[in-house]
């Protein structure tokens, strides 16, 4: 991802993945680095997709620039798949993997 | 480049920003539509295999959404060409919903530039531009390189635009 100047978005808390029982999150949803995406963009789609905070959105997005990849979401196959194809729709390189 | 206007994001755009704007959008309509090509290394970065180890059911999903995928990508490359002022150029202004619409027709122009010119995570666009322009100042990748450097300043001033406190 590159970076230009930090946009300012007001964090919208929503329930995350931490408080989910095991069983439903066999599955997860992976997002892979690439050298186009903008680092603002990448954060605002986390946001905009999953409601995460300003600062899970953003920790996510720097997981993926700096490692190469991040788990997004984690749930039921059904969900990742679908979370994969909104992810395509905004032009994110996103797979779906076994938890 | 976008600001805010109120509710809306605002630009005004001159005579050439709208050709590249029309031409850039053209070129993924005419990707995702008569041109389709599952081979194209564009068209695999757009739709990417969801189960990379699984090509059975990569295809089985493919089949379920690439339709409704490639519409939506198309609709969004609409979106801008809605709205795009005449050749002499002139204001847009764009709504929250059309704005979205943007970013992501934005983003799918940019990625599509970005495999042809094979951007690199390590490529110095300035660099990249410098090089080119010493070779041949008049060849077309001087031409793609600084369209592909203007889309990404665009895309970023329509999101701070976007996210901007109303």
């Amino acid at each position: 991802m590159v970076g230009m100047a930090a946009p300012q978005v007001a964090p919208v808390e929503t329930p995350g993945t931490d408080e989910m029982p095991v069983a439903d999150r066999a599955w997860v949803t992976i997002v892979w680095d690439d050298p186009v995406n903008l680092m603002s963009y990448v954060t605002w789609v986390f946001q905009k997709l999953f409601g995460y905070s300003r600062d899970k959105a953003e920790k996510l997005m720097l997981d993926v620039h700096h490692k190469g990849k991040a788990v997004v979401s984690s749930g039921a196959r059904e969900r990742m798949e679908h979370d994969a194809s909104q992810l395509h729709a905004y032009g994110l390189w996103a797979t779906v993997d076994k938890a | 480049m976008f600001r805010r206007n109120g509710t809306h994001c605002v630009a005004t755009f001159a005579a050439d920003e709208v050709r590249v704007l029309r031409k850039v959008a053209s070129e993924v309509v005419g990707l995702l539509s008569e041109g389709f090509d599952h081979e194209d290394p564009v068209v695999e970065r757009l739709f990417p295999d969801i189960y990379p180890e699984d090509p059975h059911n990569s295809a089985e999903f493919r089949r379920y959404t690439e339709g409704d995928l490639k519409t939506s990508k198309i609709d969004q490359a609409g979106a801008i060409l809605a709205v795009l002022p005449g050749d002499g150029g002139g204001e847009v202004r764009l709504d929250g919903e059309e704005a979205e619409a943007w970013l992501r027709a934005l983003n799918d122009a940019r990625l599509a530039m970005g495999v042809r010119l094979e951007i690199k995570a390590d490529t110095d666009l300035g660099e990249e531009l410098d090089d080119a322009v010493l070779r041949d100042p008049t060849s077309s990748r001087v031409f793609q390189l600084s369209v592909y450097a203007y889309l990404g300043y665009l895309q970023e001033s329509l999101l701070n635009a976007l996210v901007q406190a109303r």
